[in-house]
């Protein structure tokens, strides 16, 4: 009983970094149904960005929050850059935005192996974020209530944005019948952009809150990208509520799998979760209906 | 090509119709065989090695072709199937080189006293062959199986196989004691008796690779002309109308699938003995990728055409790394780009549409009579 209040911490962090590495996807695959395997480099540029401000700019401990508008913005200009440059020819054709993005994968890794070395580098959290609290005798890590934070604000920013903001119901009127939400006056084409632009900048976010839980390193992006697509898939396309729910069971799954069995034995054990659940829900938890998506 | 291309006045139309009956498979597998007869006399001892090497990738590519190009399914997880044949051989070949009742160092490292049961059948070589095939085509089945029985496909089955490479490659790299962890199996200069590292030796081994490349293409190919390959392709365009039909797409694909595996199986299991190591950065996510990026180069519809990209590939990748050596990835990358912007179909695609543009201009004949009948038309479906 100990162990396990003593790991939920622990799943609760990991679930809310796989909520922030998905939350980007659930607006490039959930909402447009591209698979942008470039996102995992994303979350690598939003990381990279907390450390160049640390070590390049001077900023030290300051350089975590300050990153996180700052990291926004890079991967959101890159994603927009990579969606009019290349995904718009793309759209309904989801497999082929796959492989086209991992080859932008491919290159965005080499250029971080190229500009930052291929070795891992740290960022030092801020003062105010190192050490820890003890509640009930387990210990709370401050960078880790910093990241469950971050998790909920994002979640809230999103849904505000999604549900009430004029440019929210913009995207969701081209998800729901892209024709005629053309036919009604709305530029699905920028709408479009806008979309891929803001779920990348949540994957440069994503980056930020990662540099404070470990090393980074060139290929940090290929090891997250894989369970974010899983929340996602679990979660159902398009919503934000499965994306949370599937964020941190799939969390307290790891964690917990891990405390009963190894580390590698856990992603196993998480595998076959998600494949038996999908027995049950083969859509996911929520689904949208649309008009779109094939 | 020349001639066809710029027929002389006088010269009547008939001799260019009577060449399109050969049938052009026929042709192509003639080609084939002849360029890997032709290899080895060409080539020194090192370029064959590395030729042998892109073979075995050759053969997982006419799997993805396969499972991908005919069944609609991308595989992204193919790594997985290749690497439990290659660790199954690698496993074999490790015991056959440990002294009886000795432990492989590995395990003595990592404070084992016995050997574990899951390697106990593989020091007998007739079990590995069957484990190199059967394992994979298992865990293919029951993979398959439980997602396309519920319908999950597309980019979802894209994800899923993703996601299996992933938990693959970190199971190898966790359980050090059994599968010698991130460094994997190397030492291996035994295989059924023979002295891989002797003179000649990779000369056999190119003439095994090459037949079993050329036996899993024949067969392959033949069963994709057959009622079962048309309903693969049917299942891919339209997999309702194939329901409403009367037949189970469910076992249509999983069989594919398990097909597909159990070539990228074989090809694992050759690719030990060929390069002497296995290790989990040769089967994780990227590598599964990589495999499809073959497939794709050539021609993802196409059999012969994802075996020539696999080479293509593997070619390519050699000559720049020895030029470029951080170059690589920037290129791959732009060719994964380049490959699915420009060309869907690959080089096979490519190399179509030119006959079919050379054919039309040489005898300008009437449409119905138009190239290329024999062969599927792929739908915009990827």
């Amino acid at each position: 009983m100990d162990a396990l209040l003593a790991q939920l911490p622990t799943a609760a962090a990991i679930g809310a970094v796989l909520l922030l590495a998905a939350l980007g996807l659930n607006f490039t695959f959930g909402q447009m149904g591209v698979i942008n395997m470039a996102h995992g480099e994303f979350i690598m540029v939003g990381a990279y960005t907390a450390f160049a401000l640390q070590s390049w700019a001077g900023l030290g401990g300051a350089a975590v929050p300050a990153a996180l508008p700052v990291a926004f913005a890079v991967t959101a200009l890159l994603g927009l850059a990579l969606e009019r440059g290349l995904i718009w020819h793309f759209y309904g054709r989801p497999l082929d935005t796959l492989l086209l993005t991992f080859g932008v994968s491919l290159v965005l890794q080499q250029l971080a192996r190229d500009v930052f070395g291929a070795p891992n580098v740290d960022v030092a959290a801020p003062p105010w974020l190192s050490g820890g609290t003890e509640v009930l005798g387990v210990q709370l890590h401050h960078s880790r209530l910093f990241i469950i934070a971050l998790a909920a604000a994002a979640v809230a920013a999103i849904a505000y944005y999604i549900g009430r903001s004029r440019s929210g119901r913009f995207m969701r009127a081209v998800l729901h019948d892209r024709n005629l939400a053309a036919t009604s006056g709305i530029a699905v084409g920028r709408v479009d952009a806008a979309t891929f632009a803001i779920g990348s900048g949540l994957a440069g976010v994503a980056g930020v809150a990662l540099a404070l839980i470990g090393p980074i390193g060139p290929s940090i992006g290929t090891s997250y990208i894989v369970d974010a697509f899983l929340v996602v898939v679990i979660g159902g396309l398009g919503r934000l509520q499965g994306a949370v729910i599937a964020a941190f069971a799939l969390g307290a799954l790891n964690a917990y799998a891990e405390l009963w069995t190894d580390a590698s034995l856990a992603k196993v054990v998480v595998f076959a979760v998600v494949i038996a659940f999908l027995q049950a829900r083969p859509q996911g938890l929520f689904t949208v209906r649309t008009r779109a998506l094939a | 090509m020349t001639t066809t291309h710029a027929p002389p006045p006088a010269s009547p139309a008939a001799p260019a119709a009577g060449r399109r009956t050969v049938p052009s498979a026929l042709l192509v597998a003639g080609a084939a065989a002849l360029a890997l007869a032709a290899a080895p006399l060409l080539l020194d001892e090192f370029r064959l090695g590395l030729l042998t090497r892109y073979l075995c990738y050759a053969i997982a590519a006419v799997g993805i072709a396969v499972a991908w190009g005919r069944g609609g399914m991308l595989t992204l997880g193919h790594g997985v199937f290749f690497g439990i044949g290659a660790y199954a051989m690698a496993a074999h070949m490790t015991l056959a080189n440990t002294p009886d009742g000795g432990l492989p160092s590995f395990m003595v490292w990592n404070g084992l006293e016995a050997l574990p049961a899951l390697w106990v059948p593989f020091r007998s070589l007739a079990a590995t062959l069957a484990a190199v095939v059967l394992l994979p085509g298992a865990v293919a089945l029951l993979l398959g199986w439980a997602v396309f029985r519920r319908r999950v496909r597309g980019a979802y089955f894209a994800i899923l196989n993703q996601a299996l490479a992933a938990a693959f490659a970190i199971l190898l790299v966790g359980q050090q004691h059994l599968t010698g962890g991130s460094s994997g199996l190397t030492d291996l200069p035994v295989l059924a008796g023979f002295d891989l590292t002797a003179p000649g030796a990779g000369l056999w081994l190119y003439a095994l690779v090459a037949a079993v490349l050329l036996g899993v293409w024949a067969g392959y190919s033949r069963l994709m002309d057959s009622r079962y390959g048309a309903l693969l392709v049917a299942v891919r365009d339209s997999e309702e109308r194939v329901r409403f039909l009367g037949y189970d797409p469910t076992w249509v694909k999983t069989s594919a699938y398990v097909l597909s595996a159990v070539a990228a199986g074989a090809a694992g299991a050759l690719f030990v003995p060929v390069t002497g190591i296995i290790t989990p950065a040769l089967v994780g996510v990227i590598p599964s990728i990589q495999l499809v990026l073959m497939a794709a180069l050539g021609g993802r519809y196409s059999l012969i055409g994802a075996a020539v990209g696999a080479v293509a590939l593997g070619a390519a990748e050699t000559a720049f790394s020895e030029t470029f050596a951080g170059g690589w990835l920037y290129l791959q990358g732009a060719l994964f780009v380049a490959v699915i912007a420009l060309a869907p179909r690959g080089l096979a695609g490519l190399a179509e549409s030119a006959a079919a543009a050379v054919r039309r201009r040489a005898s300008a004949a009437p449409p119905g009579a138009g190239p290329g009948a024999g062969h599927p038309v792929p739908g915009r479906k990827a």
